[in-house]
């Protein structure tokens, strides 16, 4: 008995896989039941509140704790020394990103102080706002020391050095080659080039970081109460860095409030918190104030890139060259690095193209200011913004339409398997059949004829067009050869209980995008229940699977096929029994709808119920011998391909207010390409999350330094989210291109709309100011930056 | 002005229907009296100073910042959080149209979202998307994107509607 997820078998109307379900745990959402952390209380259970560093870069003097001492509530008070003591500092490099490097970091900061936000001193009391005063009263002294805040002036010989150890700001840098670049850019009709920048800035999950550490000293147990993404990979970071046996520690994840790449990296504070709950043997909390996020979650995509293309008079693209620095922080933040993201751009830069001339160079340096590292979509929006910022360049120096442009150079849907001038190796992508529907969707003609319409009254609007690639299912290629304990297999139990229920144990965690949905979705279908029947349990390392978590876009792919393994193998075990009970061949029966029936005739025979009574109260009546077992785990792991790549493309069209600067989105369109969709409305709603999220970046978030290295935007005040009164309804449509590696044929979704929707914003807006003769490159792409572009005002540097 | 300053504040009010008395900081914010001293944990604290709107909640009728109010205003005030609105049964039908539309991911803003809407709801019967999006544009949704929970409202107004022409 075999399920074959090809199409056919697919449109069967019973099918989970494919088909818009409620998730589950919604309705407790929306009752306000959720368990996040800070809804865990446990007995005896202590806060803590951190001393942060007011200086970008100091030395730290005497710290003077008896004032917090005597704070009534205040318990204890522990330095960067105290801790070390308890916790052994890490360095975080990946061996494959050759000659990456970093300094030793310590949960506390111990000698000195590298960013305004590091966490110095640990004030633990009865509550958190006595903790709090704790830390109001603290003495500290700082000798404060030199700044590198500035990322293009970190390299120069008298730039002073952030950790003199390492002989240099510089933590890494790669040169990737391909082709003939310089030939190619030589000989091109026409070439031209901008200057980006992606604004440094930061995931703003609602639900802050969270933790609740708990030792059991008798049991030389450390239990965390995490709001995480990875909760396999901090087990093993916690026992290694606390020196505990990792089967002694245990990682439980409940509700997420929001991760988005933020809630996957090793914290200092949250390493001190479990050393804290070690040293006192009982339960420690500490969430994270919004304060305390802005300078001490990880920020992200501090970039600046040089790009140029090469066109031939055909409108061929023939070469691309691009620089890319970027400012990470005084460390490279644990276990992941903080050189992904500039390799990543490396990797993706003119990825949807055909064309095989190619130089791209990554430059990685320390700063202080707060560190960066992976946040959704890791160097997507940087690598689609430069190349299809250069694409729009280039198709306007050619004289070609965006659009005709982009349908010449995307690699052809029959050209697969195609590796990219990156080296990047696609199994099978659709952009052509995307393009062409996007702009079906979006009434490209009509739009740009509207446009001209509009123009004549002095309305301003633009159309910008994104096509874009993204990375999900990743292999160990991504971390696993790097050293990194990051697994890139998962793994999945399923198990049928006397009534005919089912558990699914998973390796995978759920953050909202709707894992536990999917995974009941595919571990229905598998077994052959209702969905109601199906029971999703994720999140906790002493009870799933050991896995990786939900983290570049591998929930469904990878934790789905796993599912979907183990669904089908215990409907197997199912009908072992079942054949036996009913003198049956057990290749002509099935499992449907949580009854045994004849394959052939779709007849019931037995509800799975009878079947669970007589396996686990009468087993005396079945056969000696008989396997009966009603639990089956089943592992995947991608292994044909390093990455399951997607494609897909957006669109993008907004008025300018060339009087006042201020970009008003109209409407947004992606068409995105993510294989099999098992819930068609949980994906658009990933990919419509993601473009406003991408939004964000392009027009308005900045983590924005003052010279001496100070956080200027660290509240909600002065850092601007996107909220809903600007923005716009989004049009989503799909193409699927089932990946071969899998059953299921999944691949990611959740990274899709952050990728696409800063370079379409870029390009709109351009588009719109093209009678102006002004452009934007760098963003967020402020009223004021467009004032500037536009002549109003004096440009000023941000 | 002679005397100190008292540093706790006795208080007696209503939360969700039920008689609460209770001696509290001064300093002591709603969203703490509640998640921290009650047990209602369906308030979130996102921001802790009045930008977020995950800690919305109701109180005398009208929707306020938890994080910005004092439980040492409210003797006498009648309080409503999500978990007596939800058993209330009062936004039933906006809690099955947030499920059914996915209007929400994490679920974290969702409380504090829910109530801005359901107040939107209770004053206009027959919101534009664009009132819907000015109306909680207070309340931070990092998930979803909003379009949604814009959807999501917009039905329960359409079948609220329905359902008073049939009563009529």
């Amino acid at each position: 008995m075999t399920v074959n997820l090809h199409l056919s078998e697919l449109d069967r109307p019973n099918s989970y896989i494919g088909k818009t379900v409620p998730r589950p745990n919604a309705p407790r959402l929306v009752e306000g039941r959720g368990v996040y952390v800070d809804d865990v209380v446990l007995p005896r259970m202590v806060h803590v509140a951190f001393f942060r560093s007011p200086h970008a870069h100091a030395r730290i003097g005497e710290i003077a704790t008896a004032a917090a001492l005597a704070v009534p509530g205040v318990i204890r008070v522990f330095t960067g020394r105290d801790i070390a003591d308890i916790c052994s500092p890490w360095v975080a490099v990946l061996a494959h990103l050759k000659g990456l490097k970093s300094a030793p970091q310590h949960a506390l900061a111990v000698e000195r102080a590298t960013w305004v936000g590091e966490p110095v001193v640990a004030v633990v009391a009865a509550t958190r706002a006595a903790a709090e005063d704790g830390v109001a009263v603290l003495e500290v002294q700082f000798e404060p020391l030199p700044v590198v805040a500035d990322m293009e002036t970190a390299l120069d010989p008298d730039t002073p050095l952030i950790h003199p150890e390492l002989g240099d700001n510089l933590v890494f840098q790669r040169l990737h080659e391909k082709g003939e670049p310089d030939a190619a850019m030589a000989g091109a009709a026409k070439v031209v080039e901008a200057v980006f920048h992606t604004g440094r800035h930061t995931g703003v999950c609602l639900e802050p970081r969270s933790i609740l550490a708990n030792y059991s000293r008798p049991e030389n147990q450390l239990t965390v109460h995490h709001s995480t993404q990875a909760p396999h990979m901090m087990q093993t970071i916690f026992a290694k860095h606390l020196d505990l046996p990792e089967g002694n520690v245990r990682v439980i994840c409940g509700d997420v409030g929001g991760s988005y790449g933020v809630k996957v990296h090793v914290y200092p504070d949250e390493m001190a918190v479990a050393a804290i709950a070690k040293a006192m043997a009982r339960p420690v909390k500490f969430v994270a104030d919004r304060l305390e996020s802005f300078a001490s979650d990880i920020h992200a995509r501090d970039h600046r890139i040089k790009g140029r293309m090469g066109v031939d008079a055909q409108g061929r693209i023939v070469a691309m060259e691009i620089d890319d620095l970027t400012g990470i922080g005084p460390y490279s933040v644990y276990p992941r690095t903080s050189a992904i993201e500039g390799n990543q751009v490396v990797n993706l830069c003119g990825g949807p193209y055909d064309f095989q001339n190619y130089r791209a160079q990554t430059t990685v340096v320390l700063q202080n200011k707060t560190p960066t590292c992976q946040y959704r979509a890791v160097g997507h929006p940087i690598a689609t913004a430069v190349t299809e910022g250069l694409v729009d360049l280039a198709a306007d120096a050619i004289g070609l339409d965006p659009a005709e442009f982009r349908r010449r150079n995307i690699v052809r849907d029959d050209a697969y398997p195609y590796t990219s001038a990156a080296n990047m190796r696609f199994e099978g992508l659709s952009h052509q059949a995307s393009l062409e529907k996007l702009l079906t969707m979006m009434d490209y003609d009509a739009l740009r004829a509207e446009q001209v319409r509009l123009r004549e009254r002095g309305i301003h609007r633009g159309i910008g067009l994104a096509s874009f690639i993204e990375l999900t299912n990743p292999s160990p290629f991504m971390y696993g050869i790097g050293g990194a304990r990051i697994s890139a297999q998962d793994g999945c139990t399923v198990r049928m209980d006397p009534d005919g229920s089912v558990v699914a144990l998973s390796g995978v965690t759920e953050q909202g995008q709707g894992t536990d949905t999917i995974l009941a979705q595919v571990v229905a279908e598998g077994v052959g229940v209702p969905i109601e029947r199906v029971r999703v349990i994720t999140g906790d390392t002493q009870v799933t699977p050991y896995g990786g978590g939900t983290w570049a876009s591998r929930g469904a792919g990878i934790g789905g096929e796993a599912a979907l393994q183990a669904g089908l193998a215990l409907r197997e075990n199912i009908l072992v029994v079942a054949a036996a009970m009913l003198q049956a061949e057990a290749g002509a029966l099935d499992v449907v709808a949580g009854e045994i029936v004849d394959k052939a005739t779709g007849q019931p025979r037995m509800p799975l119920a009878e079947l669970g009574r007589i396996v686990y109260f009468r087993g005396d009546t079945l056969p000696k011998g008989l396997p009966r077992e009603l639990v089956a785990t089943r592992h995947f792991i991608t292994s044909d391909y390093p990455f399951a790549f997607t494609n897909g493309v957006q669109a993008s069209y907004v008025e300018v207010d060339v009087e006042t600067g201020f970009v008003r989105l109209l409407k947004h369109w992606c068409v995105e390409d993510c294989g099999r969709i098992i819930n068609p409305q949980l994906v658009d709603e990933q990919v419509r999350g993601g473009i406003v999220q991408g939004i964000g970046g392009a027009l308005y978030e900045h983590c924005l330094y003052s010279e001496d290295g100070q956080l200027m935007t660290a509240n909600m005040a002065d850092y601007l989210v996107p909220m809903a009164a600007e923005m716009p309804d989004m049009v989503i449509g799909h193409v699927e291109t089932p990946t071969r590696e899998s059953l299921l044929g999944a691949k990611g979704a959740g990274e899709a709309g952050t990728a696409g929707a800063p370079a379409a914003i870029m390009n709109a807006i351009n588009d719109a100011l093209k009678p102006f003769k002004a452009r934007v490159t760098a963003m967020p792409f402020t009223p004021e930056r467009i004032l500037a572009a536009l002549g109003t005002i004096p440009e000023r540097r941000l | 002005m002679t005397g100190s300053f008292s540093s706790h504040v006795e208080i007696t009010l209503r939360v969700n229907g039920e008689p609460v008395t209770a001696r509290v900081e001064a300093r002591r914010h709603l969203i703490d009296f509640l998640r921290l001293d009650l047990g209602l944990t369906g308030s979130h604290a996102g921001c802790e100073h009045g930008v977020c709107g995950a800690c919305t909640l109701r109180v005398d009728g009208e929707i306020v910042r938890g994080c910005l109010t004092l439980a040492a205003q409210l003797d006498g005030s009648e309080v409503w959080t999500i978990e007596g609105l939800s058993d209330s049964g009062a936004i039933r039908d906006l809690q099955d149209a947030f499920v059914a539309r996915n209007a929400l991911q994490c679920g974290f803003c969702t409380p504090g979202m829910l109530a801005a809407c359901a107040e939107l709801l209770d004053h206009n019967a027959d919101p534009s998307r664009d009132d819907i999006r000015e109306h909680i544009s207070g309340n931070y949704c990092r998930c979803t994107g909003y379009e949604a929970i814009v959807d999501a409202v917009a039905a329960v107004a359409a079948a609220r509607r329905g359902l008073a022409r049939a009563a009529e």
